[in-house]
């Protein structure tokens, strides 16, 4: 997991640092509405770490991570940037510096590939060459062929493809922070597994200062160094790592949103390699399990046989020993 | 009425008399005097028929788009700018000539058939252009403004290219309404294809020149259509395109 201003300098093209991030009591009021949208929001992300804001509808995840870029003016608070207050920037400005990732992407329909991830080193001024290779380089961080994907329209392009190229936009200037709202919303459970594998996989590359929206607390978990729950009216229930929050809610309203099966959902946090296996010494097992499935995962597959034990292997397929209910039930205790 | 006050201006055409066999024979139609005239009617007619449409399509487009920009910034606006121009787009052209001739400084000028003219290309090209900007899809106009677009930058180069096929259409139909209606305004001014349409009107018995001149106004409006319809495969390469 990546650790406070752990940015790293090198990389594909020797990434800027990451920046830390702080809201200080930021409070959102639309005008003709009693209720705040946001009230009293203070909490910070250090550098290069995931903060998810989760909550059930009409908490404002959207509209605080919206804050953020001066998309929706504050009405109260403030919010450091790399210890810089965001208004004192020129908006527009400001924009170029913060990735932008919206649920529905919001390709360009009528540029390409290319062009679309072009898009802010373009609005920045960059000579032409750069642009170019600093495209051809981000295609190849997703996993395209420059010379394939590149020349297509979004039209062209599947749901999963239009995701990455939508975060491939986003890092094009190499921006300090990313604000990434239900990325992965609008796509089918297999393919978003999939999409936020790579992108965990990406963001242990390149990392980035993450505020990334979802009101899928298996996503939030799944996804965040830091988990910020939100209730009613913007208010900040509990800001915490995903491990302690599941294991001590803040308060009723944090235990019924992480939902009755945390003691479960803690399970799938850590892996086989976290545990002390038994040794086999003859035992009947009923099947393999790998090493670097989740004790969630083991659990499932154990009650789907019957109980019975089963073997796990590491990624070479060498047997690492058994694992059993008695022993996965002791570590719920 | 106006056909009175427009008849001595309408030259003869016919070429004085009857000077070929099937002009004789008042056939519907005569190929050789339409060889014959070319030079001299035709080709002089469908030259000033095309500036005449160019202008008018060309005037009326920059009065539609910067009418739909700025309804497109002030909604108010739309309302009584689509009243006026369905006001001017639903006035029958003869009786629209009638109005404006007797304006001071316009009479049986060009500049009455061009004012009459550009007058029906407006609703067409102000609706279509300002439905196309409205259509640009709401997340990508949020992820441009996002990513540090300012309004200009956004006009430019995400709002006016995803509207350019709902511009274009609006202005295939102007073209097309405005070179059939310039026939028409040969009444004011006497030039284009009207001219040598009015000719044959008043000609009771020989219809070779309508139906020479008629043909050659449908051809130019089917011809400009094309050019139009290649000009906008040409502008908007991605909506050719599908999985």
């Amino acid at each position: 997991m990546p650790t406070p201003n752990s940015a790293q300098t090198e990389g594909p093209s020797a990434y800027r640092q990451a920046a830390s991030l702080e809201l200080r009591h930021v409070s959102k009021r639309y005008e003709g509405q009693r209720e705040p949208a946001i009230t009293d929001l203070s909490f910070s992300v250090p550098a290069g770490e995931v903060c998810v804001l989760v909550g059930p509808s009409g908490s404002g995840k959207t509209t605080a991570m919206r804050l953020i870029n001066r998309m929706i003016p504050l009405s109260g608070g403030d919010i450091l940037l790399g210890e810089r207050s965001v208004l004192e920037r020129e908006p527009n400005e400001l924009r170029r510096e913060i990735g932008y990732v919206i649920q529905q992407i919001g390709l360009f329909p009528h540029q390409t590939v290319a062009e679309n991830i072009a898009t802010v080193p373009r609005l920045l001024g960059w000579e032409r060459s750069r642009t170019r290779a600093r495209v051809d380089e981000l295609l190849e961080l997703i996993g395209m062929d420059p010379q394939e994907i590149g020349p297509r329209y979004p039209a062209q392009l599947s749901g999963g493809q239009r995701q990455r190229v939508g975060v491939a936009r986003a890092l094009a200037a190499d921006p300090p922070l990313m604000l990434m709202d239900e990325p992965f919303g609008a796509i089918d459970p297999i393919n978003r597994a999939r999409l936020q594998e790579e992108f965990l996989r990406l963001q242990a590359r390149v990392r980035k200062t993450v505020v990334f929206v979802t009101h899928d607390i298996d996503e939030a978990i799944k996804m965040g160094d830091k988990i910020a729950i939100l209730r009613q009216g913007g208010a900040l229930a509990q800001y915490d790592t995903p491990a302690e929050i599941l294991t001590n809610p803040a308060d009723e309203f944090v235990a019924e949103f992480v939902g009755a099966d945390r003691a479960l959902k803690r399970l799938g946090l850590a892996t086989l390699h976290d545990v002390e296996l038994m040794a086999r010494d003859g035992a009947v097992v009923a099947g393999q399990v790998a090493l670097s499935a989740t004790i969630k995962d083991a659990l499932s597959k154990l009650l789907a046989e019957g109980g019975k034990p089963l073997e796990v292997v590491d990624d070479g397929g060498t047997p690492a020993g058994i694992v059993t209910l008695e022993l996965l039930g002791g570590l719920l205790s | 009425m106006l056909l009175l006050a427009a008849g001595p201006v309408i030259p003869t055409f016919g070429g004085g008399g009857s000077s070929f066999s099937c002009e004789r024979a008042n056939r519907l139609f005569c190929p050789s005097w339409v060889s014959h005239n070319w030079g001299s009617v035709l080709w002089p007619a469908l030259r000033q028929h095309v500036e005449l449409t160019l202008i008018a399509v060309a005037i009326g487009f920059v009065i539609s788009t910067t009418l739909a920009l700025i309804a497109y910034r002030r909604r108010w606006l739309e309302r009584p700018v689509l009243v006026v121009t369905s006001i001017l787009y639903t006035i029958p052209s003869l009786a629209l000539f009638e109005l404006l001739e007797p304006v001071p400084g316009l009479g049986l000028s060009r500049t009455t058939a061009e004012i009459a003219l550009v007058s029906y290309t407006l609703l067409i090209m102000f609706r279509n252009t300002l439905t196309g900007l409205r259509e640009v899809p709401p997340d990508v106009r949020d992820a441009a403004a996002g990513m540090g677009m300012g309004p200009l930058q956004l006009l430019l180069r995400i709002e006016l290219p995803l509207a350019l096929p709902a511009i274009i259409a609006g202005l295939r139909i102007a073209t097309v309404t405005v070179i059939s209606l310039a026939t028409v305004a040969s009444l004011i001014d006497n030039e284009g294809l009207g001219a040598p349409i009015l000719s044959a009107i008043a000609n009771e018995v020989f219809k070779t020149e309508l139906i020479a001149a008629g043909g050659m106004a449908v051809v130019l409006a089917l011809m400009a259509d094309g050019v139009l319809v290649l000009l906008q495969r040409r502008l908007t390469p991605w909506t050719r395109t599908a999985i």
